[in-house]
């Protein structure tokens, strides 16, 4: 009795690992579908961020939005994907590097700034866009036009990310500098004189600025404090891949598209987008 | 690998001592509200049991990070209270501080109402019996006896309190979880190793507390 126990417990778990196996192998396959020929069945997984307006935001119906969103969409489709064959994963900005390298994503249009760290551990195509460290201030502040102006005043960005980190080390030293896990609590203290200015790329601040509960409270005060060039992430080594969404980004470009998402996602915020960028990564 | 901690780029021990500065504030202020509370739990006024009771039983069940982020922003944010910390740093340390107090000292209590307990009714009755009040018979009878009990326990509150600093995070307290996301988003080529390096310096903090205390709670309990 005892014995047979023990063997039902040792099939069952076989037979789990089996099944896990073989879900994971089915999984595999499908994520390197890209380059076989049988693509049309298969599906295309892309990180992207769920919480940035006018980048990429989850919608309450389900539904995804944004420049990035259109970007990724516009990629897929040149490799031959449909957008339901589209399947979009959450990609937290401390995630990417390992959703990619653990094959989880193929691609992650993220509002991911290309540098060397990165590179070290994933490729980049690209870059799509370049994008500029800004400020959001009150509709009706005209006391900052330079980033000296800042270090008497209140800022608040997002805890440890690179433009509070600039803040700190390089821009204005001085200034009081309040970091809170979103840009959204940020808001709260922006609206109610709390901080002086939320500091972050524009292009982020610019999706804020022009949500329907905050139309007409703020504005960006059209600074450049730094260059940060978004890339789309990919398998390290993957030159294939690589050339293709270069590819795809360069015929987004030519063809329109790209000036057309940014207007419908950028463009009622203000917000002046830099002009398409040279692609630089791969070459 | 490990290269990020040699490059002088980051202040590791400063953003560990700032966690322990948290720890130690905290700790003793939760100590202190948590001795009041248990106070009030076993008082004899039925409105002072009440107050406690609720109190214990709405901060114990809430999220720190909410009672965190919320002292932020509505108390510093919304109303503008800052404690006296003239910038967004200092206010933000004081309302972590204020935060982990409020919900250690629930913790707090519910650990000293257990050692009360293991104080023999008799005790008490005989204190009375010879005339003490409630006050000095919680002060010169219960708590000494009940707080000799208890080391053990309060161990426990004290490593969770240090392990709960990080939350201050979420308000830009710059402590060691604040400096790992920052090192979390230059560093992309060494996740592990800075997570490594910042587990070990939890466990550097916690793991001497609970041994010393651990070696406290025996020497000090009430052999019955």
């Amino acid at each position: 009795m005892k014995i047979s126990k023990a063997a039902a417990a040792a099939a069952v778990a076989v037979a789990l690992s089996l099944t896990a196996t073989a879900c994971g192998g089915g999984a595999d396959k499908a994520s390197d579908g890209g380059a076989s020929g049988d693509a049309k069945k298969d599906k295309i997984v892309i990180g992207i961020k769920y919480d940035q307006p006018g980048l990429g935001l989850k919608t309450p119906d389900g539904k995804f939005t944004g420049f990035d969103v259109d970007v990724a969409t516009y990629v897929a489709k040149e490799l031959g994907y449909q957008p339901d064959q589209i399947e979009f994963k959450q990609a937290v900005s401390a995630e990417r590097e390992n959703l990619i390298s653990n094959g989880d994503v193929k691609l992650v249009v993220a509002t991911y700034t290309i540098n060397d760290k990165r590179k070290a551990r994933v490729d980049f195509a690209g870059p799509y866009f370049l994008a500029h460290q800004d400020l959001l201030v009150r509709a009706d502040d005209t006391s900052i036009t330079k980033a000296e102006d800042l270090n008497k005043k209140k800022l608040c960005s997002v805890t440890g990310s690179t433009s509070a980190q600039n803040v700190k080390t390089k821009l204005a030293p001085d200034a009081d500098l309040q970091e809170y896990p979103g840009y959204s609590e940020c808001l709260t203290g922006l609206e109610n004189k709390a901080v002086d200015a939320v500091t972050t790329d524009g292009s982020i601040l610019a999706g804020y600025a022009a949500q329907e509960k905050n139309k007409g409270k703020f504005k960006l005060a059209g600074l450049k404090l730094s260059d940060e060039p978004y890339g789309i992430g990919l398998k390290k080594g993957d030159k294939e891949l690589q050339t293709k969404v270069n590819a795809a980004l360069k015929k987004m470009v030519e063809d329109g598209s790209w000036q057309k998402a940014v207007d419908a996602n950028l463009g009622p915020a203000g917000y002046k987008a830099d002009p398409a960028p040279q692609i630089t990564e791969g070459s | 690998m490990f290269d990020f901690l040699t490059s002088g780029q980051y202040d590791v021990l400063g953003a560990f001592w700032v966690t322990v500065q948290l720890t130690l504030y905290s700790a003793i202020g939760s100590l202190i509200w948590g001795i009041l509370l248990a106070g009030m739990r076993v008082s004899p006024v039925p409105l002072m049991r009440a107050f406690g009771t609720a109190y214990v039983n709405t901060v114990r069940n809430t999220p720190l990070t909410l009672l965190i982020l919320g002292c932020s922003l509505g108390l510093y944010q919304t109303l503008g209270i800052n404690l006296g910390g003239d910038t967004s740093k200092e206010a933000g340390f004081r309302l972590a501080v204020l935060g982990l107090i409020a919900y250690t000292g629930t913790f707090v209590c519910e650990a000293l109402r257990s050692g009360i307990n293991t104080v023999p009714v008799g005790q008490a009755e005989a204190a009375r019996a010879l005339g003490l009040s409630f006050f000095q018979v919680l002060r010169l009878i219960v708590l000494p006896q009940a707080f000799r009990a208890v080391v053990g326990p309060l161990a426990n509150v004290l490593i969770a309190l240090t392990k709960n600093t990080t939350v201050a995070a979420t308000i830009g307290v710059a402590e060691a979880a604040l400096l790992m996301k920052e090192m979390l988003e230059n560093e992309a080529d060494a996740l592990f190793a800075v997570f490594g390096v910042f587990a070990l310096g939890f466990v550097l903090l916690t793991l001497p507390t609970g041994l010393l205390l651990g070696w406290v709670a025996k020497r000090v309990a009430v052999k019955r």
